[in-house]
């Protein structure tokens, strides 16, 4: 099983989810976050004072997901996630060992 | 039945309705009197429609500070101190409220101790203002309306020196301080511009020794907050982390609430100043409009042409800044001159505010100094320059013509007169402010603990937080 964690911008997140969905993904965590990386942040000036903001707003999708499902489900991040433009993001996938499902105590690719 | 017909047309004029009456033989001074039997119900009652606006006016005032201020200037701080901005309007409101009826109103409207600098105690504890007018400010407006009104201008000016010391002083001293400031800065002030005996009120002291205007308070209000505010934030010092950590406004959304009900509000401010329904408030009201919509238009311009963005804030700051210019010229100026006085008032507090406090490196957090004293005092002065004698006739009037404010009206050199109230203004609000804040200081401290002021004055003075989102659950 693999865990996939993706950095995406705001507003491609319907995109990525529709995506996910027609590949057959069926649940995602999100999470609004902050960070930074080659793409540069902005400035804000109110009045004289100036500030310069370095983290910007993305969108964190974590997914849990089969073997067998993995790679279909980060080419779908990719391609729906894709401007071509800096800041577009990242995908970590990570190795996942194991998942268990609260309500029924099922545990490994049946809890998915 | 004459005279009587004459005490009705005195309420369209907003004049006195006893003068047609005076037709007895003269007093000691030489002053006409009322012959005993001859009476008529229009004097000693309140106009109605005169009446009517001024509460409405008085209610504008009010709406200024709470909740516009308070928005305007919580809406610049950041998130853990908005709540303390809004208790300090909050708490000014009550104390003022209750110092302006013990002591306050008489010492700047009375008049036993005729004296120029403090009015007299025949009002302490409001004793004797009832609904019938105080002839000595308007014929036709209820006396405890008059007070009333008159009460919001202390309220609010006060709660703007709130914007240099935000986020960064304690609650108990600020209230000491304004406590000790009412009585030593504010009161002696407004008697000295407002108060029939008063120094610098050359439109109705006929003995004022400096023959200044100010029509809604340019000097009262604005120079002295803005003034105090300076010196108050030196003696403070910079907030925490000011210069290294962002402090970016919270919420331009409530700032630009507050905007909106400053101006709304602002309108009771100056054209409530005629203290009447009159023709003088309605010249006010249209400076007001036009001075203001071009400050805010200019400010933004400016921004545009430097940086290439016009802002929300840029606007919001550019209308307040036209409206404190405005302030004291508002009923004795005409429309073409609050044209130039909106172009200057857009201007000239925009490069106070962008270009002097970089340059000096002063914390004033909220601009109440590049705001309201460099507006003020700028107002101040822009008034002796526009003033006409064609929009406001107490400046030709009886008191004028004593003390000889109607000939400098004439020769255009009201402008030297105003440099002297704004030297005298300037003078009391530095030194008054030095003083009660170096004893405050040493008596219980000014700033809360570094670790209160990292927290956030809502939770630490307050205990209680402006924003808490909860997940639904």
């Amino acid at each position: 099983m693999k865990l996939i964690i993706a950095i995406i911008k705001p507003f491609k997140l319907e995109e990525v989810k529709e995506a996910l969905a027609a590949a057959g993904i069926e649940g995602m965590t999100v999470t609004e976050v902050k960070g930074f990386g080659r793409q540069k942040g902005h400035t804000e000036i109110y009045r004289g004072s100036e500030y310069t903001v370095d983290f910007l707003p993305k969108v964190k999708l974590e997914i849990a997901v089969a073997d067998g499902v993995a790679a279909k489900a980060i080419e779908a991040i990719v391609t729906a996630a894709k401007t071509g433009k800096i800041g577009d993001g990242k995908v970590f996938v990570v190795p996942l060992d194991e998942v268990i499902r609260i309500r029924t105590d099922e545990r490994g690719e049946t809890a998915i | 039945m004459d005279q009587r017909v004459a005490a009705i047309e005195a309420y369209f004029q907003n004049a006195d309705p006893s003068a047609s009456l005076k037709v007895g033989p003269k007093d000691k001074d030489g002053n006409a009197t009322i012959p005993a039997g001859l009476t008529t119900p229009a004097v000693g009652v309140a106009g109605p429609g005169h009446n009517a606006w001024m509460m409405t006016s008085a209610a504008l005032v009010l709406f200024m500070t709470l909740p516009g201020l308070a928005l305007f200037y919580g809406g610049l701080v950041r998130t853990k101190n908005v709540l303390s901005v809004m208790a300090q309007c909050l708490g000014l409101a009550g104390l003022v409220t209750i110092l302006w009826w013990a002591f306050g109103y008489s010492l700047v409207f009375g008049k036993s101790f005729n004296s120029p600098f403090f009015g007299g105690s025949e009002y302490f504890f409001m004793k004797g203002v009832d609904s019938a007018p105080n002839t000595d400010y308007a014929a036709w407006v209820s006396q405890n309306v008059f007070a009333m009104y008159q009460m919001m201008f202390a309220i609010i000016t006060p709660a703007l020196i709130v914007g240099a010391i935000a986020e960064r002083m304690k609650f108990s001293a600020v209230i000491l301080f304004m406590t000790a400031w009412m009585f030593l800065v504010y009161f002696p002030l407004a008697h000295m511009v407002w108060g029939v005996t008063g120094l610098m009120n050359g439109v109705w002291n006929g003995t004022a020794a400096i023959k200044a205007i100010d029509f809604a308070g340019g000097t009262v209000v604005h120079m002295s907050s803005g003034w105090s505010a300076l010196i108050l934030c030196l003696v403070l010092g910079k907030r925490l982390g000011f210069g290294k950590t962002p402090m970016p406004p919270h919420s331009l959304v409530l700032c630009m609430v507050g905007t909106g009900m400053l101006w709304v509000g602002w309108y009771g401010f100056n054209a409530g100043s005629a203290v009447a329904a009159d023709g003088i408030a309605a010249n006010a009201f249209t400076t007001t409009t036009l001075a203001t919509g071009t400050a805010a238009a200019v400010w933004a311009l400016l921004e545009y042409i430097v940086r290439k963005k016009a802002s929300v804030l840029g606007f919001c700051s550019g209308a307040v800044a036209g409206l404190v210019v405005v302030t004291p010229a508002c009923g004795f100026i005409n429309s073409t001159s609050a044209m130039w006085v909106g172009i200057l008032a857009g201007a000239i507090p925009f490069f106070a505010v962008t270009k002097l406090k970089p340059l000096f490196g002063y914390d004033d957090a909220l601009d109440t100094f590049g705001v309201h004293a460099i507006g003020g005092t700028l107002g101040a002065l822009l008034t002796g320059v526009f003033t006409s004698g064609a929009v406001n006739s107490n400046l030709t009037g009886d008191a004028a013509k004593a003390n000889g404010l109607d000939k400098l009206v004439a020769g255009g050199t009201v402008w030297v007169e105003q440099l002297k109230a704004i030297g005298i203004t300037l003078a009391l609000a530095v030194v008054g402010t030095l003083i009660i804040a170096f004893i405050l200081k040493a008596a219980i401290g000014l700033r809360p603990s570094v670790e209160a002021e990292q927290e956030g004055l809502d939770l630490t003075d307050h205990g209680e937080e402006g924003y808490i989102y909860e997940s639904k659950s």
